[in-house]
Order: C-alpha cells, then structure tokens, then sequence
C-alpha cells in the first residue's frame, strides 16, 4: 500500500494528541501568563482528572455515557476548586514568589501522586468510552487515470476519537471567548499586563489568582477526562504531559495562547507523524530539540512578544 | 482630607521613606517636590497600599486606609495616575476606562463626564492603550483615574515628556479637579508649572520631609527653591 493512508491515519492520530495537549497547555499557559508563576504540579491535576473520571463513572454505572457525562461536568470543576484551594492556602502564603512557588507546587505534585497511590492503587483502569463506533476511512486511488474512492482495509478510526478533537476544539474556543468577552476575562488580563496597577485599581489580584489557577487545573483534568477512555487512568501518568505542555508553552511563547495551542498542534501532529513511522523515543527527542533551539533562537517563542 | 503619618518604607534593606508626612485638604493641590530618587514615586505607591510599610499611617478623612487590602484602597476614593502611565496596555481605551469605572461601580454618566474632557480618546474608544501617542496616553491614564469619582488625586510627573499644549490641558484638568473638592497631590519635576497651580509645596530628600510651606511664598521668594533643590 502506498504512504498516503497511513499517514492519515498518523495525523488523525497525532490530532487526537494535538487536542488534548493544548487543552493541558492552555491550562499552564493560563497561569503562567498571568501569575507568572510556574506550576510544576499541572501534570498531578491532569492525572487526578482521568482518576476522578474513572471513579465518578465506576460510581454511577448504568450506560457509560451517562457517566461519562457527568465526569466530563463534574471532574473538571472538582479539580479546578481542589486547586483555587491549593493557591490560596499554600501559594498565597508563598506571596507567589517565582521561586518559592516551585518548589512548593513540587510539593503538591508527591502529594497529590502519593495520596492517589495510596487511594486508588497502582492500576491503570480503563473508563469506557461513551461511544466508540469505528470508521472507516476512504482513500483515492486512480483507475484508469479517474480518481475513485475507497476503503483500504485497516484504515479506520472511533467517531470516539473525533469527538475528542471536536470537544477540545469547542472547549479551546469557549476559553477565548472568556479571556476576551467577559468582564473575568478582562480582569485576568488586565492582571496580567500589570500587576500593581490592577491593585491600584481596585481589583482583587488574590482572587483573579485563585480563579486562574483553578482554572489552569480545570482545564488539564478536562484534558484528562477527554483522553482516558483512551489511554487509562494511572497515579503516574501526570509526567508525559507536564513534559510535552512544557515544551509547548515555550515553544509557543510563554504566556500566548494562541501561541500555545498552534505548538500543541506542532507538537502533537510531528509527535503522531513520527511515532507511527518511527518511534515515539524520537518524537521527543526531536520535540526536545525544538525546544533547545527556541531558546537559543527566539527565547520569546515563536509567538510570544519580547517583553521589555 | 488625606493624611500620610510617619511612613518608613523600605526596598528590603535599603530605607528610601523616614518618618514622612504629609497632609492634602480638600480642594487643595500639594506639590511634591525633591530631586531624582527622594522618594516621590515610593510615596504614591506606599499611599495605594502597593508597598509593604514599616510604620505608618495613612488615612483618609477618619478611615485608615493603610489597613486595607490593596486593591480595597483606591475604593475608598483614591485615583492614581503613576509615573510612566501604568496602563494596560493591550487592552483598548474603553477596556482601560471600563476597568476604571468598576472600582466604584460609577455610570456611564461618569464616562460621559470624562470623556467631555478628554474628547481626543472619544475617537479612539476601540484603540488598543499601547498604540496611542504619550500625549493621548497620559489622557487616557488621567481619565481612567478621574472614572472612580476621586476624592483624592495623586499624579507622578504628569507632564513628563508631553508638548505644551498638552501639559496645558493636563494643568487645566488638574485645576478643575481642585474646584470640585478634590484632594491633589501632584508629583511635578518642572517648577515653572509646580509654581502656576500648587497651593502649597512640601520638600522631600532622602525620604524625609524637609519644608511645606505656601506656593505663595515660593513665587515671593525663589531663592528657597534653590536651598532645597539646588536649581
Ligand atoms: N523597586 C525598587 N527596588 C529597590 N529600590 C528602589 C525601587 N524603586 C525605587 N527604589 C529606590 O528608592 C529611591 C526612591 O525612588 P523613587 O522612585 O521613589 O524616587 P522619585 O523621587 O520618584 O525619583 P524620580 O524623580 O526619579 O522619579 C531611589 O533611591 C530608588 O533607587
Ligand atoms: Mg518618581
């Protein structure tokens, strides 16, 4: 068979990828944009999502969607309202030093992982998919010099699969919308761009912290609910995409959201690409490498303002 | 109306305020003058509440707003227009007011208000704050400021770097603030300008107070000017 199909099917797959890890990206983007803060602990939230998720669906039984519908509203807010707790108990004490917010959020993450582990075990579980009907996939092929279309055999994908990038994609446009429609939007940037004189101007800065932050966490355990009726919840699955957000963020410019998620789409799609043709260790370390020669190159990443 | 008792303020070790204080009446615009790094700057911000104070306090007519949570401080009345603009500057001219108006909750009739004075930024409601000319921005900082209905003014070097007829506009809307019962304290590097609108002048070095005495006497008298400024 010729390379076309398959590749395909890699950028589907590198899509499926692609959505998630700018959802999670977003969320780290969001913070640290705004509370110019780094939080070390994003890939915890991310994995206490697809725990959650598993959890809330093993509670309600019945048809899966139904579970996993209440997951996807539920779980997000959950995490996010653990992690406003998290910022005004412990980062707020810490006055949101750069530093110091580091090693605390470091702190977060073994907590976080330990008390999962300690809770939920070390099982990967599996959550089902609410529906997961299979697809098959047409190619052209030319016959007799006309193109017709059809469908080489194995080359399929789950309208499971679809709808992931279809939510991400709704979710990624939804959080635009608020960062640029909405009075909390306004707030959250006008944080951003000025710290001192947002205070001078009557607005909560703790607060806006607070809502930021757990909107960060939000964001990456709707990430997680998304993927885990693909992937399996597990205590450590938090290290991949605090990885690869990472590597987004700075690749997309620190702070940048529209930046973050045109490099998750990068990211993702070579990360796909690569990985079916040729192995996924190589997928990082070309993503690696892009970093390095960001930083070396365009340390503002390629989207972001050089800030003076 | 404004009173400033006693502040000391420090950047981690190094003292910049000692014991300075400071008192605005209403109707009143007080001028703060010392040379490069008296301690001007670090006055205002320490006033908002933006500085940790060592001792100190500040109060406004009863209430002692250095007890407050900084973002509650300019709620009680306090407009600030810092030194270098501080504006926000991807969001637009309207975004920039809006932001103003909501500390106090004040009407679009206060918008209004404003922008009859400022009728240059009416045009550019939808420009983002960082693509406008320094004249129109520090329009825009003063405007934002004049949207919380302030009973107290504080502005840091207003004229800085702005063409005549600009600084004669920013004069003539510091002038009416003081005609409707507003407490000024201007911050002004250019003494022909401190002597045209001050009612009285208060010299600072090294964070500590030295003179506050009537603009009157200064005008009479310029060779005071020269004892404390060495101009
Ligand atoms: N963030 C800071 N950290 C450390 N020291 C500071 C900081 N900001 C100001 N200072 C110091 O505090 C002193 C007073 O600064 P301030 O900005 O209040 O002076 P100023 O009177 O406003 O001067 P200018 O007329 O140049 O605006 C200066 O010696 C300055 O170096
Ligand atoms: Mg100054």
């Amino acid at each position: 068979m010729e390379i076309g199909p398959y590749l395909m099917l890699a950028s589907l797959e590198g899509a499926v990828t692609a959505a998630v890890l700018a959802l999670t990206a977003v969320g780290l983007s969001l913070v640290f944009g705004v509370m110019r803060v780094v939080n070390v602990a994003h890939g915890e939230f991310f994995m206490l999502g697809a725990v959650l998720a598993w959890w809330v669906t093993s509670l309600i039984g019945g048809h899966p969607a139904l579970g996993f519908a209440v997951a996807l509203l539920s779980v997000p807010v959950l995490v996010g309202l653990l992690a406003a707790a998290a910022d005004m108990t412990v980062l707020k004490r810490v006055s949101h030093d750069p530093e110091r917010t580091i090693v605390a959020t470091i702190g977060i993450l073994y907590i976080l992982q330990q008390v999962t582990l300690m809770t939920y075990g070390p099982d990967a579980r599996p959550v089902v998919p609410p529906f997961n009907a299979r697809l098959a996939l047409p190619w052209v092929e030319f016959v007799g010099g006309r193109p017709q279309l059809y469908w080489p055999w194995g080359l399929s994908t789950t309208s499971y699969k679809l709808a992931v990038i279809g939510a991400a994609t709704l979710v990624l446009i939804g959080v635009w919308l608020g960062m640029t429609r909405t009075r909390a939007g306004l707030l959250m940037r006008a944080t951003q761009m000025d710290r001192d004189m947002a205070l001078a101007f009557g607005i909560p800065v703790e607060r806006v912290y607070a809502l930021v932050f757990g909107l960060g966490a939000g964001l990456a355990a709707m990430a997680a609910v998304l993927i885990v009726p693909i992937q399996q919840a597990h205590y450590l699955m938090g290290g991949d995409p605090l990885l690869l957000s990472f590597i987004v963020v700075i690749i997309g410019g620190l702070g940048s959201l529209p930046g973050t998620v045109v490099a998750a789409i990068l990211i993702g799609l070579s990360d796909g690409i690569i990985s079916v043709f040729f192995s996924p260790t190589l997928a990082k370390i070309l993503a690696t490498l892009l970093v390095a020669l960001v930083l070396v190159f365009r340390p503002q990443g390629l989207f972001g303002e050089r800030r003076t | 109306m404004l009173e400033v008792n006693g502040l000391n303020v420090a950047y981690g070790r190094a003292r910049v305020l000692r014991d300075l204080s400071l008192t605005v009446r209403a109707g009143e615009i007080l001028c703060l003058l010392g040379r490069n790094g008296a301690g001007k700057t670090t006055t205002m911000k320490a006033i908002m509440g933006l500085l940790p104070l060592m001792s100190g306090r500040v109060v406004l007519d009863g209430q002692v707003v250095s007890d407050l949570p900084p973002h509650q401080v300019p709620r009680t009345g306090i407009g600030y227009i810092p030194q270098g603009r501080g504006l926000f500057a991807d969001l637009t001219v309207a975004q920039n007011l809006q932001i103003g108006l909501m500390v106090r909750k004040s009407g679009t009739q206060v918008l209004d208000d404003v922008l009859d004075l400022f009728p240059r930024l009416r045009e550019r409601l939808h420009q983002r704050a960082q693509t406008l000319s320094g004249g129109e921005q520090q329009m825009l900082a003063t405007a934002r400021a004049l949207c919380l209905e302030p009973r107290v003014l504080l502005l840091d070097e207003p004229t800085e770097g702005l063409q005549p007829s600009m600084i004669e506009a920013i004069r003539e809307v510091i002038v009416m603030m003081r005609a409707r019962g507003v407490a000024v304290l201007l911050v002004e590097q250019r003494v022909d300008a401190v002597l045209s609108v001050a009612d009285r002048v208060a010299f600072i070095e090294n964070g500590r107070n030295l003179e506050t005495l009537d603009a009157a006497r200064l005008r009479a008298d310029p060779a005071i000017l020269e004892r404390h400024l060495g101009v």
